[in-house]
């Protein structure tokens, strides 16, 4: 059903249209990332095509595998029509892109996050800024190239925590077992007499 | 303080009306998620909120890039832990999708039960997490307590109460155990019995319908535009449920309605919610009845699916079977797919790229409550400062999944 | 220091007994703590679990939460603690007016769990002082109400030795593979410096 959405697409934009395909049945445009912005909005306001349901937007990073080195990848379904459609552009780096928060204003929080995890720029975006990162994070976690257990911590750890080595003393750690549920003390009088 | 009778002229007797900022979390208690709102307040109205989210960004899609396809099912688990089945179903039909495989109907039928079970508790905890957070603490209670019926049933069919990791890609883990259909026909019931105690609770009590009805509303349009899916879109009144629309699994054969709200209110989100739990229910029961008792719920490949322990044990032929996937994992085709399925709130997406091998290259997770929760700020601009609070935990806000 | 040194008088139609002022004062805390549950993730479910009917965590006297920190002494951390968020976490317990105790509950919060990564904080005890682990992802409610004695027999011992768990890296195997320091000391400092600097 969706066929017709690429075919349409493909008649529009001619050589925008870069690659098409339909893997496993979710049709797939690849697009020029010049005219992304054009492209989305006629999607959302052609009739045949009416996707108004944002669904999702990310990016994958191909480094060293694939040159340009960034996709950026949107999804959208159409509410009425119940197709959907799979637009993708690819970037080198600095990898920027046109934003598509004045299209659907589903966009805006994904191309946000998109930004926080790549690094991707969206040009025009209102209010780009990290969502899931704080900002004081350097780089970009989801790039290929960030090593996935590089940690930047806001509070300085305390000492004793981090520079502790095993093996540990008897005193430390956590006293398991309990000292004074199972204990069975004999009840001593004032006399200093005990009960027995 | 000076006394009020003193000369005034007009006016001099209002409050200050600059704008005063409130933080409201991340640690706030009636933010049952980590979120932080920055409330730009007039008096008590909302002018501003910046909200914002990653409090609990756990680097879900960084983990699956590491291990084989099948050690990603421990971190589906946790993304919306309220009903963690859901996303085990979930994950498991997406690389099923890329596989190109589908499982027997009987597993079909298994993994639906087990959703919908998922799907009840998820919006038990919804509805009695709003409810505990308007101050009517019993309904809570009562759900809390619902919950654990379905929890004992989970217990003894995955081993787990909330974490289950029970999906495998081309199956499950366990076959059904011998009394599943009569513990899920023993458990509904009473479950339903108890939903219904806690509702009457609610929908008979003056101020908990004062503080949701006409708050928190949002129109239809702007729903679909900001990407809403699940009950919050269908509250607004547009009909979209992934299990009527693009039928997966056996959805297609079972009778069930999508109950539809006319607002987009907090009350109308509510009252989705607890009908979806009967109509869950009602596909329950259909699903039972249609499920055999016999026969394999694993699809019969052996690159897929783990031989039986006996010939681990026993076979050189098993045991090199073994090792093969849980050492260098299932072998996925090169490519890329979307595959989405109705979770708890919405439409949740995964779209999985990989490069051939045992490991996957990118899986991205598409949450629905992250889609959602850049709706709430719109919802609460305008609103009173209270509203928030009702609002926000209408829309079911779960952490793991919304922050990744 | 030994607990419960009770003497009981013979003959007491009351039955009074006397006792040490701090194995009072401990026996009293310990069955009164004000909780203040920092609750961030899945272990969210067991803890609502923990706090109804079934389990009922009002047995050990424990259930009446505090929401703010200046009247809780025991502080549950519920869940994974990210990066972003152990600032907060540390700012909430100074808050606390001591004497204060620190439940960890979950294997995220006890040492990050299977979240190895950049975003997670390895534990909350490398931000704050942590007196019972609980670990278990999310851990059952048997296990919790098992922590929560635990607690309760240290605050009667009147301990306060916070407890530790072992770096998730081992520092010799670190230092073999950095190759420049034989001492595992120097091994684990830059095993330090190289997690907590900045690209």
């Amino acid at each position: 059903m969706s066929k017709r959405v690429l075919q349409r697409l493909t008649e529009v934009f001619g050589a925008a249209v870069i690659e098409t395909h339909s893997q496993h049945g979710d049709d797939t445009a690849v697009v020029v990332p010049s005219r992304w912005k054009e492209i989305a909005a006629f999607l959302r306001d052609d009739e045949k095509c009416a996707m108004n349901h944002f669904i999702d937007l990310t990016a994958v990073d191909y480094l060293n595998r694939r040159e340009p080195r960034f996709e950026v990848v949107l999804h959208v379904r159409s509410i009425e029509k119940l197709h959907r459609l799979r637009l993708k552009a690819r970037l080198g780096e600095p990898a920027t892109i046109d934003t598509l928060s004045g299209i659907w204003a589903g966009a805006d929080w994904f191309e946000r996050e998109c930004f926080d995890m790549f690094g991707v720029e969206f040009v025009g975006h209102p209010d780009l800024r990290r969502i899931l990162m704080y900002p004081e994070f350097v780089g970009s976690p989801l790039r290929k190239d960030y090593a996935a257990q590089h940690t930047q911590p806001l509070v300085e750890y305390r000492p004793e925590a981090v520079g502790k080595l095993p093996p540990f003393d008897e005193h430390e750690g956590m006293p398991f077992g309990r000292q004074t549920h199972d204990r069975v003390e004999p009840r001593v009088n004032a006399l200093g007499f005990s009960d027995e | 303080m000076e006394p009020l009778d003193i000369e005034l002229d007009d006016g001099e007797l209002e409050l200050p009306n600059e704008p005063m900022q409130v933080n409201m979390g991340p640690a706030h208690p009636a933010m049952h998620g980590t979120v932080r709102m920055v409330v730009d307040l007039s008096g008590e109205t909302i002018t501003k909120v910046d909200v914002q989210i990653g409090y609990l960004h756990r680097g879900f899609e960084k983990m699956c890039e590491r291990g084989t396809w099948t050690q990603v099912f421990p971190y589906v688990d946790r993304l919306n832990y309220a009903s963690p089945m859901l996303n085990n179903v979930g994950f498991s039909l997406a690389v099923e999708k890329m596989l190109g495989v589908s499982v027997p109907e009987r597993c079909q039928h298994y993994r639906v039960v087990l959703g919908e079970l998922a799907r009840i508790c998820d919006h038990m905890v919804c509805s009695g997490a709003m409810a505990m957070e308007l101050g009517a603490f019993t309904p809570f209670l009562w759900f809390a307590k619902a919950r654990e019926l379905i929890w004992d049933v989970f217990e003894e069919e995955t081993g787990a109460r909330v974490t289950h990791s029970f999906g495998r890609v081309g199956g499950m883990a366990q076959e059904p155990t011998a009394n599943f259909k009569s513990m899920v026909r023993a458990a509904v019931p009473a479950v339903l019995a108890l939903i219904a105690d806690g509702e009457k609770l609610l929908l008979a009590n003056r101020i908990f319908l004062d503080r949701v009805e006409n708050v928190g509303v949002m129109s239809k349009e702007r729903a679909i535009a900001l990407g809403w899916t699940g009950v919050v879109l269908r509250s607004t009144g547009v009909p979209y449920d992934v299990r009527k629309v693009h039928p997966y699994l056996t959805y297609d054969r079972y009778d069930f309605d999508v109950p539809v709200g006319t607002s987009g209110d907090n009350f109308d989100r509510f009252m989705c919610r607890q009908e979806e739990i009967r109509q869950s229910a009602r596909i329950i029961e259909q699903a039972l009845e249609q499920m055999a008792d016999e026969g394999s719920v694993n699809i019969d490949d052996p690159r897929i699916v783990l031989p039986p322990k006996e010939d681990v044990y026993s076979t050189i032929e098993g045991t090199i079977q073994h090792f093969k996937i849980i050492m260098e994992g299932i072998k996925v085709p090169a490519g890329e797919c979307y595959s989405y399925t109705e979770a708890g709130n919405g439409e949740l997406g995964f779209y999985i790229v990989s490069d051939g091998s045992g490991t996957p290259y990118r899986i991205r997770i598409r949450p629905p409550c992250f889609a959602t929760m850049q709706g709430v700020e719109e919802m609460i601009v305008g609103g009173m400062l209270p509203d928030v609070v009702p609002t926000f935990g209408s829309v079911n806000m779960i952490g793991g999944e919304c922050d990744h | 220091m030994t607990a419960s040194q009770t003497y009981v008088f013979d003959g007491s139609e009351q039955g009074f007994a006397t006792t040490r002022f701090e194995d009072l004062l401990n026996w009293a805390q310990k069955y009164s703590l004000f909780q203040y549950p920092f609750v961030t993730a899945c272990c969210a479910m067991e803890f609502m679990a923990l706090a109804s009917p079934r389990f009922d965590m009002a047995r050990f006297g424990a259930e009446a939460p505090r929401f703010s920190p200046r009247q809780a002494d025991l502080l549950w951390v519920v869940g994974t603690i990210s990066q972003r968020q152990a600032p907060i976490l540390k700012t909430v317990y100074d808050q606390m007016a001591d004497p204060k105790y620190v439940l960890a509950f979950g294997t995220c919060a006890s040492c990050g769990g299977f979240y190895d990564n950049y975003t997670t904080l390895a534990g909350i005890d490398k931000v704050i002082p942590v007196d019972v682990y609980v670990p278990g992802c999310p851990p059952r409610p048997e296990s919790v109400i098992d922590g929560l004695l635990l607690l309760q027999d240290k605050i009667q011992r009147g301990d306060r030795t916070p407890g530790i768990v072992k770096p998730r890296t081992d520092p010799r195997v670190v230092a073999s593979q950095l190759a420049t320091g034989h001492s595992t000391d120097v091994a684990h400092a830059q095993l330090v410096e190289l997690r907590t600097s900045k690209p």
